[in-house]
């Protein structure tokens, strides 16, 4: 049984009834989903279609969507254009957008504004369009400076596509740069990752996602996968492949604060994506984007067509929502604390005899730590961040 | 009297019985095409779904044969299992006739052989029936030619039907009218009333099914017990149609239900003679048994607080199952539950099913064991049915188990791999019977705990299904028994000790060891598994931790998703008992059970 009494306490306190931590800000964030791309990507689960005919109307309906969330949120503190690839919209359609945003939303004056963006896309015009837009961070799709492995994950950039992107965007002002990577496949050697994760120190990034590569039902691999096509590493190597990579970058200076996150410095940790971990209110609009509120999660259509008939009734394009229970809130903090470095208030897990000598077999080897009152995972505890809510809870 | 007439429907697995009886029930007019459900008779969902019969239960058909003369047709429905053998032989003694089936493609079979035996051994008239002839792979010919060589009956008084399309029942309905004797008209003797089945109903407290044989019984009547003299009033008589119908008598020859008080199924005995009080009768119709457990085993809620809830579900239970038998026990891994008493696996396992079904009890059942007996040097002789009531060691003289004379039968071909199995299961004294051209019956002795551990299992692999298995108890023999433990990393299960045979303890352990490796889910750590004896281990397997468990992505799409998967992670856990540091999943008590290479 869980201490209910300290959950109820927590609970009952309202800036605690998201774990926000050291530091979080209890601002809420802004998620546009741009469901557009190029071509698929044959391990990518977000929603997006190949329809550049569509980005017109589809823009129209966005405009429509904005208005209908006027009030609730308060002030944001973070905007993040995440797809799909924002970086094929226009200057002028990411204008209009935020042109929209402004008159319908509050910001913050330091608002975080990040854009998530494919090497090809960022000519010297579109970097300075971003710029004169606002967007103070890019969230470059380099995934490996591999050209094999680009290949392999059907990217159509080379390498030196994302050196020019990386160097254009230092050019023009842009220090706040994440570096999306993929690794973790047979058909690239640790050797190989190892050398891909130096190349990208050369530019000195304050941010990186280093993601290991999961391969999704939805996807073009999954559907490898289940006919028998495609075949993961084994449980031994992808643990090396997580231990290597965040063993190598702590020496770097990085800080491992989230699974597949590392900053240079904690004021450089993504803090929209925080957002998600800590149960901070956030806003997501564009077809398949999720929001958060009060204890109320709903998500959008996943479908643009859905999407916009109907935004042209003007009604909400909801798909679904749930209103979490106290149990459920707390179950969710634990599982996204025990993803983060920040890690969980230790009251969220109780203090009955059997959570209380679990935790201490699990940091006596060496998953957990504990300290200032909260539990958080070592590197390890990262590896089996999946399991470790479930053997506590 | 000459218009009734009882009988049953026997048949090897498959062959169509319960699909028989419904055409039957349906056909006799009893019921309404819209209210007939499938397969009648079975009405408990476990039995529908393993497609087995378990309880026998009777039902009262009209029919009118083709001149016009009216009939009450009592068709008794019989269990098909080893373990209920002693039931299905008290169905048989309750009627006149079987009809006994077979299925047109596939012929006779191994339980059609001792279903035909059980048949004659109660001198009943049997009718062979050819169902499933509507099958294109049907090949009458050749079960003709297996009923005249294989049973040694007339081919030419089989019947030939279709159960499923219909066709052909007319010819049973006559067979059973013109062919099965009306039963004997003993109206005038003292009541005696043979007990079939038994079942509790929550408004009514026990109704017993039973056969007249003599006599009658009416509502006021004072009825007693032959086997414990215990005394009841009647309160109502009747038949089974389609629901009950309260009759002013149930005369010699009937087949019905008596109503009188008796609270739980358990103050009844199947095989049992019923007469009246104030005219008793002198002697009791033959073949009462008072059936006792053979197979113990410990149920165990999985979380200790629901112990009160499975007391209760226990005490439920039996009121519809009297064979059930139980008592309180503890264990130190698994906590306080009750050590039962069961008639063979089968009914073990109906037991917990229902358990959890009906009753939503999660529970750990614990390795089935036999009675054991201990000579110690104290002197006294100790029975022990719970290995955790193993004697020190040092105090046992000689071991003694329950030994069993096993029957079976089967095709001259599969010979060979049932001496194997036999002489494996520590089989005795074999000897050998070819009852006709191409089956052999081979009787030897064998000790029952060799039974328990899945010996039926395995006599169906390796006969593919043609060997046929009964037995009856015989004595206590000296045997060498060791306790066998099993430890997970270091720490002793007792909720998983068995008592086996010295010679055969390294392999039994190999095997738990092997089968818990692949029941209990890899943990953060390393698990050790071990069988040991005295203080010897003789077995060892381990389990490997798991490495790596972690999605890269959470965002705000991934949440939800994630967490419903804790929440069933959650409810999993429940059904999970901790030992140590190290969850074990139900199915691993009863896993190590069945133990062979399936």
């Amino acid at each position: 049984m869980n201490d209910t009494s300290s959950t109820r306490r927590l609970l009952n306190r309202p800036s605690d009834l998201t774990d926000h931590g050291a530091h979080g800000s209890p601002h809420a964030g802004l998620y546009l989903h741009i469901p557009f791309c190029r071509q698929k990507c044959p391990y990518c689960d977000f929603f997006s279609v190949p329809s550049p005919t569509l980005i017109r109307p589809w823009i129209k309906a966005l405009l429509k969507e904005i208005p209908l969330y006027k009030d609730p949120f308060g002030l944001f503190d973070t905007l993040y254009f995440g797809g799909g690839t924002p970086s094929l919209l226009s200057i002028r359609d990411l204008a209009e957008i935020m042109t929209h945003l402004h008159t319908h939303f509050q910001f913050s004056p330091d608002t975080e504004i990040t854009l998530e963006a494919n090497p090809c896309d960022l000519t010297p015009e579109k970097i300075r369009g971003l710029r004169e837009l606002g967007v103070n961070r890019i969230s470059l799709g380099v995934q490996s400076f591999d050209p094999r492995a680009l290949v392999f994950l059907g990217r159509t950039h080379t390498v030196a596509d994302a050196e020019n992107a990386i160097r254009r965007l230092e050019t023009a002002g842009f220090e706040n740069i994440s570096m999306d990577l993929i690794y973790g496949f047979r058909e690239q050697s640790l050797q190989n990752w190892t050398k891909t994760l130096h190349h990208a120190l050369a530019f000195a990034p304050v941010h990186l996602s280093c993601y290991q590569l999961t391969v999704g039902n939805r996807t073009y691999f999954g559907k490898l996968l289940k006919t028998g096509r495609f075949s993961p590493l084994s449980e031994d190597t992808a643990r090396a492949y997580f231990l290597t990579t965040s063993r190598f970058l702590e020496a770097k200076g990085y800080i491992h604060y989230e699974i597949s996150s590392f900053a240079r410095h904690k004021n450089r940790y993504a803090r929209h994506n925080h957002k998600y971990w800590t149960h901070v209110p956030y806003l997501g609009l564009g077809p398949s984007a999720h929001s958060f509120l009060n204890g109320r999660r709903w998500w959008n259509v996943r479908s643009i067509r859905k999407y916009m008939a109907l935004l042209k009734k003007n009604e909400q394009p909801i798909q679904g929502w749930e209103t979490l229970s106290q149990e459920q809130l707390r179950l969710e903090a634990i599982a996204l604390g025990l993803r983060t470095r920040q890690g969980v208030d230790s009251d969220w897990l109780g203090y009955s005899m059997e959570t209380r000598s679990r935790l201490s077999r699990l940091t006596d080897t060496g998953f957990l730590q504990m300290g200032n009152g909260r539990i958080f995972p070592t590197p390890k505890g990262f590896l089996v961040a999946d399991y470790l809510p479930a053997y506590l809870c | 009297m000459s218009n009734i007439r009882n009988f049953s429907i026997i048949a090897h697995i498959d062959h169509g019985k319960s699909t028989l009886a419904d055409r039957l029930i349906q056909l006799s007019g009893l019921v309404e095409a819209r209210k007939f459900r499938d397969q009648i008779l079975d009405n408990m969902e476990i039995e529908r779904e393993r497609g087995i019969t378990i309880k026998s239960q009777a039902i009262t058909l009209p029919y009118v044969d083709q001149t016009g003369r009216s009939f009450a047709l009592n068709l008794i429905d019989t269990p098909g299992h080893v373990d209920f053998s002693y039931e299905v032989s008290r169905a048989l003694a309750s009627c006149e006739g079987v009809l006994l089936l077979i299925d047109a493609a596939q012929g006779v079979e191994a339980q059609t052989l001792a279903n035909l035996y059980a048949a004659m051994e109660h001198e009943l008239e049997i009718i062979p029936v050819i169902n499933k002839i509507d099958l294109p792979a049907a090949d009458i010919e050749r079960v003709r030619e297996e009923i005249e060589i294989d049973l040694g009956l007339d081919s030419d008084t089989a019947i030939l039907c279709s159960a499923k399309e219909g066709t052909g029942i007319e010819a049973v309905f006559e067979a059973i009218v013109h062919r099965i004797p009306a039963p004997a008209d003993k109206r005038e003797a003292s009541l005696r009333a043979l007990i079939f089945d038994a079942h509790y109903d929550p408004f009514r407290g026990t109704i017993v099914s039973c056969r007249v044989f003599e006599g009658c019984v009416r509502p006021g009547d004072t009825i007693r017990l032959m086997n414990n003299n215990a005394r009841y009033k009647v309160e109502e008589v009747g038949i089974f149609l389609l629901a009950k119908e309260s009759k002013k008598k149930l005369c010699a020859g009937e087949v019905g239900y008596i109503i009188s008080g008796i609270k739980r199924v358990s103050d009844t005995r199947i095989g049992a003679t019923i007469t009246l009080d104030t005219d008793p009768a002198p002697h009791p119709l033959p073949g009462f048994r008072d059936i006792k457990p053979v197979v113990f085993a410990s149920i165990y809620p999985v979380s200790s607080d629901d112990y009160r809830a499975l007391a209760d579900a226990l005490e439920k239970y039996t009121l519809n199952d009297a064979a059930l038998t139980y008592q309180k026990d503890s264990s130190a891994a698994l906590g306080l539950g009750f050590r039962c008493g069961f008639l063979g696996l089968l009914h073990l396992e109906i037991v917990q099913e229902r358990l959890e079904r009906e009753f939503d009890q999660a529970i750990v059942m614990t390795s089935p064991t036999v009675q054991y007996q201990f000579q110690l040097t104290t002197g006294e002789r100790v029975l022990v049915d719970n290995p955790l009531y193993y004697p020190d060691p040092t105090t046992i003289l000689q071991g003694f188990e329950p030994y069993i004379r096993a029957s079976i039968l089967l095709p001259e071909r599969y010979m060979g791999v049932v001496m194997d199995l036999c002489s494996e299961r520590r089989g005795v004294n074999a000897r050998f019977s070819y009852p006709t051209v191409g089956r052999v019956e081979i009787r030897f002795d064998m000790p029952l705990g060799e039974v328990v551990y899945d010996f039926y299992d395995r006599l169906k692999t390796v006969t593919q299904g043609y060997g046929s298995f009964d037995y009856d108890l015989l004595d206590h023999r000296e045997s060498d028994l060791v306790k066998l433990d099993i430890l997970l990393n270091g720490e002793r299960v007792d909720a998983l000790s068995q008592i086996v045979h010295r010679d055969g303890a390294r392999a039994r352990a190999l095997r738990v060891c092997n089968r818990l490796k692949e029941e209990i889910p890899r943990h953060l750590f390393k698990i050790a598994v071990q069988g040991a004896v005295g203080g010897t281990i003789i077995a060892r397997s381990t389990i490997a931790p798991f490495r790596k468990d972690v999605t890269a992505k959470c965002y705000g799409g991934d949440i939800t998703r994630k967490r419903k998967l804790l929440e069933k992670q959650k409810k999993g856990k429940k059904r999970m008992k901790m030992v140590g540091a190290v969850s074990i999943p139900q199915s691993a008590f009863v896993a190590v059970l069945k133990s062979e290479n399936e």
